[in-house]
């Protein structure tokens, strides 16, 4: 993206693009902004201090992070619904307890673990920001881990402890696509809400022909 | 009993909690089978373990500024222990260090086995450009 920026006004000479490269750059930082405000939050937290001071050091901070660790720009979808985040906040947290004290259990317990699976989840958004948030949150709460990301397919692929049969495997399929459009709900672009459904669909049953098609055409 | 005897119980149950949950971490990363199993118990009751740990410190202290230092943690023990599974569980599946014969399902074992042969099939081709993309009908989406 800054790549593009800094192009543009190496051309600017013939007149035109300018105005093109300032609302783009301008459009970046908006966009940013959440995570620099957030960057700068950290930072006055470490430092357990909200003064002033903190402030301009985390603002420094903040730009100087982002601009010298040069990695491709986070890009926000610009949507964000509290409502629909504290939903997913609270089903996070329930789950967070119920999947820590069942491997707890399965760890002391005396059975231990007999069969483990590498399952394959097709999820239905494109965006990295909506992939990367799905993939951290379900590596804590349906008892998987990410073993491997297939980032232009949008493919997830888990490994799950301690199941051991097909009905269980498309149970926890399910899981992570209802943890994905909790996601989307929350924090998904527009075109993420169109194609998983979420705000239109009346009841749960409505959400998993949208899933079925593309597990068939991905297999 | 007075609210702060309340608040001193809680916290209690919260550290006894937290150390259990912790303890079976340790017996986890003991007792289950292989690498990508144990990653399950270093994460998913450490992390738990940790919340309740810090929750009952927070009601010990009753002060602002503890929570605010100990906001951090938790917010980078979530973001991070996911992240550190994810390098180890990727690392220690392409080393094959796990058990394959306790695995019911491994779709991503074919997958890598297509890929290593449309990537093989690809240098034998000149349209090998785009080796290890896989033609997928339902994946053909242009970003």
């Amino acid at each position: 993206m800054s790549d593009l920026a800094t192009d543009g006004s190496g051309t600017a000479e013939i007149g035109e693009p300018e105005p093109v490269v300032h609302r783009e750059l301008h459009w970046r930082i908006w966009v940013q902004l959440p995570l620099i405000v957030l960057i700068v939050l950290l930072w006055m937290l470490l430092w357990g201090t909200f003064s002033l001071f903190s402030f301009v050091t985390g603002v420094v901070v903040a730009f100087a992070v982002t601009r010298v660790f040069y990695l491709p720009p986070v890009e926000l979808s610009g949507r964000f619904n509290p409502f629909w985040f504290a939903v997913f906040l609270g089903r996070f947290a329930f789950d967070l307890v119920v999947v820590a004290f069942q491997v707890a259990f399965q760890a002391i317990g005396p059975r231990g673990i007999r069969r483990n699976s590498v399952i394959a989840v097709d999820l239905v958004t494109r965006s990295d920001f909506i992939m990367t948030l799905t993939a951290v949150a379900i590596s804590l709460i349906p008892g998987s881990i990410v073993v491997e990301v297939d980032r232009r397919q949008s493919i997830l692929y888990l490994h799950l402890l301690n199941v051991g049969d097909d009905n269980a495997v498309t149970r926890t399929r399910l899981k992570v696509l209802s943890v994905e459009r909790s996601l989307v709900r929350a924090l998904g672009s527009m075109a993420d809400v169109r194609d998983t459904g979420v705000l239109a669909r009346s009841g749960p049953a409505a959400g998993i022909p949208a899933v079925h098609p593309r597990e068939g055409a991905g297999s | 009993m007075t609210f702060d005897d309340v608040l001193d119980l809680l916290a209690a149950v919260g550290l006894l909690l937290g150390a259990f949950l912790s303890l079976a971490a340790g017996v986890g990363l003991v007792r289950f089978p292989d690498a990508l199993s144990r990653l399950h118990a270093a994460t998913k009751p450490q992390i738990l373990g940790l919340i309740f740990i810090v929750a009952a410190i927070a009601l010990m202290s009753r002060s602002w500024s503890t929570l605010l230092a100990l906001a951090p943690i938790l917010v980078f023990q979530m973001l991070t222990a996911p992240i550190s599974a994810h390098m180890v569980g990727r690392a220690g599946y392409r080393t094959g260090n796990f058990n394959a014969d306790i695995l019911h399902v491994d779709e991503l074992d074919e997958v890598i086995e297509r890929a290593t042969r449309d990537s093989a099939d690809g240098a034998a081709a000149p349209s090998g450009g785009a080796s290890g993309e896989r033609t997928d009908p339902s994946g053909a989406v242009p970003l």
